[in-house]
């Protein structure tokens, strides 16, 4: 790997950044900035495709290539670029409104693929850039401006359909929390296939403290689980609690008491391709459980952009044709060349016919 | 025995018509192909049944296969055709009105019983005369009972047994014409390589129904059909999806770029995605996407990453991509979209032809969002304004439109394959030099930017949808959108430099100018031709170039006294030349029936406008 030598600081092009004052976005893309830093990728390989969005202007504020496209569709204009240039290090950022209601046909389809790049959803619950809709995350019942007596729809779990879409990567991190956040997006980057990174994200204009109950550093240690694979999942000030999968499903139980011992608390598995667990895992939350975070879900399966690839590869070791001259000539063709036959003329210099009658 | 009939002629049409379930298409593609061999120009013209689970023997399931060959030039498959082969009554209800006065319709007297004329929904026994078909010569072949006889050795099933019906069809019309059997043999065989049995029953098929016309010469005419005198090369018979992908292939290939379709299915468009998927020896990437948006977007990220990006469609389709056909405008990306128009509005009539989405094409997005549009006019040349298309978006960094239609898509005809050195350059505009570059720094000549794809090292730079400054940064200064909105527009017209000028087929003035575009080309020309045959004062203008017109475009119209705009809408692109070029008078003829114009009814119009 060559050394390049980054910070933070080299990712940060020279665009003012322009979200209000406070929002979560200016850590995320910190953590982006520092993680990207460590890569040792260079500069001009890294893609940033944007939907539409606060979070979407991202790509502005980085000094790699980047792509601010239309609302809903980066997946879509990030997996033609992935699959055409696989050589490229991509980045998907979109937030909720963005992938999950108008681009969630292109979400579950990305997932699905499998096409090798990171996505990071940044997750507020509502929709900031057009001023304070609910968004497809909110909670039922919640009200907003176009919700001024409560919504009365169910919200996706982004983790559910990533998982119900076969997805092979799904993590999840806070916004304020820099260093597990870019731990995360560290691991996604590595990961072959698609990474998808939910950060919960605040909006401090519309959704203030909206994940509060979860985020704030005074209970992070009760009310968020830090996965790691292969580790026992344990939590609590004093990692006095544990998670157990009692008759088909999760429990908490304190380590000491009612018989349970550290053997008894499960370990992560990352990388079982069984989604039970994970799906578990994903639906916790408060007040009964804490929320999971980290890596969910980490597993090998084969990878859009790079099958693509090598299905060319095979086809070509043993074709036939090689050039379009070739195809042009292929199949089944005539020659004529008979007495009463004149010389050709190509196409472009081609004048009307009529004029010989 | 008595000698058969033989009728000569310069061109014949035939149509082949029966169930969807008979395989008529596959009897008429290898009556063509062969009659190609034989040194005849052809061109065909396929007529699907929009539904596939029709009721069998229903009008509804009746599918065709028209062809028209000759020695001279063939421009389009024939108005009415000399030849029906019938295989149920259903073929004769949905054929009779294209049928060419005193023609011979040779039908399955089998199939020709109660149960059939019911579905047929027909009145009397007598569906000939219940179709106003009285003076037509009726050839009764027991199609379904020779071929039962023909294959009584073999134990096949009924089914299986039906199945081969339509090569006693195909045996008894190459009997009619001529045509030797040596290559429709070649082709069984091929296909049915690992099938023994099926390659020897349909050949006994075949030449029972060839022997038959033989034995029964003294009721069946024959035709005589020579061949025609043609440039030398190499030919292939190629319908215009075919085409427009290869156009494609050579393109990427003349560009040195790597190409990438991302598309997703609909009629009459899905060939070309057939096509080109199958050219993985090429290196093309085939993305099948989740829907027409992202169809179009991924391809908009493969032109971003570097890639000679397409997108293929048929009209609901590309109302889908509007919105990022404007945003490829905006981030002035190189992008081709073809869009082969069919039947509308919305699903329409979606196995027929139409011209009807020209004015979504050039107008149907939000904002000023012009791109170039181009319209091909034969199978054939759909490889060549593919190709220019191609170039023109690469060089000028400017999405095109390329609009051909199901007639096109479908239609095949001979070509003389080129070669890749009578092909154009192509050059894409790629950045030079990282010390100059600037994102929406334009050509003073053409008013391009250049396109520098993530990999280059020190060309980092942001493009998207939202109006930029020349450095890439996101302006909503009113200035500079003005200024932009008029390069983006400008930009467009500057294309015009690479395009020929508008040709006059005819005279190079006169009475009356016929103005057509796109697909209607042989329809239109076969019509001036035979008005000039009979010393009318009438000339061609064909369109090609739409968006911007060819330079030369007003200077032409003025040299004719009457001009005619012949469409398959409601008048596109008269409106539009109204708009564009409003000193004229624009005299119109519109069809809207799913068909290709006759060459008759455009001359009875062209022939009243002279009158008048
Ligand atoms: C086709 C289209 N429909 C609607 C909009 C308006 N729009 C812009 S952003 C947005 C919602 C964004 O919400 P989210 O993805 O949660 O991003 P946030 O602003 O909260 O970061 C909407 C509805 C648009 N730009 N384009
Ligand atoms: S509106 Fe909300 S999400 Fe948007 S920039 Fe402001 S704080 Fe951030």
């Amino acid at each position: 790997m060559a050394d390049f030598n980054y910070t933070a600081k080299d990712f940060k092009s020279e665009n003012e950044v322009r979200w209000c004052p406070g929002c979560g976005d200016y850590a995320i893309m910190n953590s982006v900035q520092r993680t990207m830093a460590e890569m040792g990728i260079p500069h001009e390989k890294f893609a940033v495709i944007s939907g539409i969005g606060c979070s979407s202007r991202f790509p502005y504020y980085m000094s790699t290539f980047g792509f601010h496209t239309i609302h809903g569709r980066a997946t879509a204009i990030a997996s033609g670029v992935k699959t055409a240039n696989p050589d490229l290090n991509v980045w998907v950022i979109t937030g909720d409104g963005d992938s999950l209601a108008i681009g969630g046909n292109h979400f579950i389809h990305l997932v699905r693929r499998n096409i090798n790049l990171n996505l990071i959803l940044f997750n507020n619950k509502i929709y900031g850039l057009t001023k304070g809709q609910y968004s497809p995350t909110s909670d039922r019942g919640v009200i907003t401006k176009t919700s001024p007596f409560g919504t009365v729809e169910d919200p996706f779990v982004p983790g559910q359909l990533v998982l119900g879409a076969s997805g092979t990567f799904f993590a999840r991190a806070v916004d304020s929390n820099v260093k597990h956040t870019q731990q995360v997006l560290k691991e996604a980057a590595q990961h072959e296939g698609t990474s998808v990174v939910e950060v919960l994200q605040n909006c401090v204009i519309f959704n203030d403290g909206i994940h509060e109950q979860i985020a704030d550093p005074k209970f992070r240690n009760e009310r968020q689980l830090f996965l790691e694979h292969g580790k026992p999942m344990v939590f609590g000030n004093e990692n006095e609690k544990g998670l157990v999968f009692d008759k088909g499903k999760m429990k908490v139980v304190t380590i000491g008491e009612d018989g349970y011992t550290l053997d008894d608390v499960l370990v992560h598995d990352a990388k079982t391709a069984d989604p039970t667990l994970h799906l578990a895992l994903i639906n916790m939350c408060l007040p009964d459980f804490p929320v999971a975070m980290g890596v969910v879900r980490s597993v090998e399966a084969p990878v859009y952009d790079q099958e693509v690839v090598r299905q060319i590869e095979e086809v070509q070791a043993t074709r036939k044709i090689s050039k379009v001259d070739e195809l042009l000539r292929s199949g089944n063709t005539w020659e004529v060349n008979e007495p009463t036959s004149s010389d050709p003329i190509p196409f472009f210099q081609k004048k009307c016919t009529l004029q010989q009658d | 025995m008595k000698d058969a009939k033989i009728i000569e002629l310069e061109e014949v049409a035939i149509r082949f018509s029966g169930d969807s379930g008979d395989g008529m298409q596959l009897t008429g593609t290898l009556f063509s192909d062969a009659s190609a061999l034989f040194g005849n120009d052809i061109s065909t013209f396929p007529d699907y049944p929009s539904e596939i689970r029709a009721p069998q023997g229903t009008v509804g399931g009746v599918s065709g296969f028209q062809v028209q060959f000759g020695q001279k030039q063939i421009n389009t498959p024939g108005d009415y055709a000399h030849v029906l082969i019938a295989m149920n009554p259903a073929a004769v209800k949905a054929n009779a009105k294209f049928m060419n006065p005193g023609g011979t319709i040779i039908f399955d007297v089998d199939s020709f019983n109660q149960k059939n004329l019911e579905k047929a929904a027909f009145k009397t026994e007598d569906p000939f005369t219940e179709c106003d078909l009285v003076d037509y010569v009726k050839i009764p072949v027991p199609i379904t009972s020779l071929t039962r006889e023909s294959l009584k050795d073999y134990g096949m099933d009924n089914k299986s047994v039906l199945r081969s019906k339509n090569m006693f069809a195909l045996g008894l019309v190459c009997w009619m014409f001529g045509r030797p059997l040596d290559y429709i043999e070649g082709y069984l065989k091929k296909k049915f390589a690992k099938k023994p049995l099926v390659v020897e029953t349909n050949l006994k098929v075949l030449h029972d129904g060839y022997n038959y016309g033989m034995n029964m010469q003294h009721m069946t005419p024959r035709y005589m059909v020579h061949a025609a005198a043609i440039e030398r090369g190499t030919y292939r018979n190629i319908n215009g999806n075919q085409a427009t992908a290869w156009g494609f292939l050579a393109a990427a290939e003349k560009s040195g770029l790597n190409l990438f379709q991302g598309s997703y299915p609909i009629t009459p468009a899905t060939d070309i995605l057939t096509a080109l998927a199958a050219r993985k020896d090429l290196g093309v990437k085939t993305f099948q996407a989740e829907d027409e948006i992202a169809g179009i977007c991924t391809a908009i990220g493969a032109a971003f990453a570097g890639n000679l990006a397409i997108t293929t469609t048929s009209g609901p389709g590309l109302a889908l991509k509007a919105e990022a056909l404007g945003l490829s405008v905006m981030a002035e990306l190189p992008l081709v979209v073809v869009n082969v128009q069919r039947g509308g509005p919305s699903t329409g009539l979606p196995t027929k032809t139409e011209q009807s989405d020209l004015l979504q094409t050039l107008y149907g997005r939000n904002g000023e969002s012009p791109v170039v549009v181009i319209a091909a006019s034969t199978p054939s040349d759909c490889f060549y304004y593919a190709f220019l298309s191609a170039k023109i978006a690469v060089e000028r960094m400017v999405p095109v439109v390329l609009l051909t239609d199901g007639f096109l898509g479908n239609g095949s005809e001979p070509w003389r394959v080129p070669s890749m050195d009578e092909l154009p350059e192509i050059k894409p505009r790629l950045a030079k030099s990282k010390d100059t570059f600037k994102p929406y720094k334009r050509d003073e000549e053409t008013l391009s930017r250049e396109w520098a794809v993530p990999g280059m090292e020190g060309f980092q730079h942001r493009v998207g949808g939202l109006e930029k400054n020349i450095n890439g940064g996101v302006s909503h200064d009113p200035e500079n959108h003005q200024a932009n909105t008029i390069y983006r527009a400008e930009k467009v017209e500057r294309v015009v430099e690479m395009l020929p000028k508008l040709e006059v087929c005819g005279d190079e003035s006169g009475d009356l100018l016929v103005v057509s575009w796109g697909g209607t080309y042989g329809h239109t020309l076969s019509a001036v031709r035979e008005m000039k045959m009979e010393g009318k004062s009438v000339s061609l203008a064909h369109f090609n170039f739409i968006k911007p017109l060819p330079k030369n475009t007003e200077e032409v119209f003025s040299r004719f006294k009457k001009i005619v705009v012949c469409e398959l809408n409601m008048g596109q692109f008269s409106a539009y030349l109204r708009d564009k070029l409003p000193g004229f008078t624009y005299h119109q003829v519109n069809k809207v029936k799913g068909l290709p114009f006759t060459v008759l009814e455009l001359k009875q119009n062209f022939n009243k406008l002279l009158e008048d």
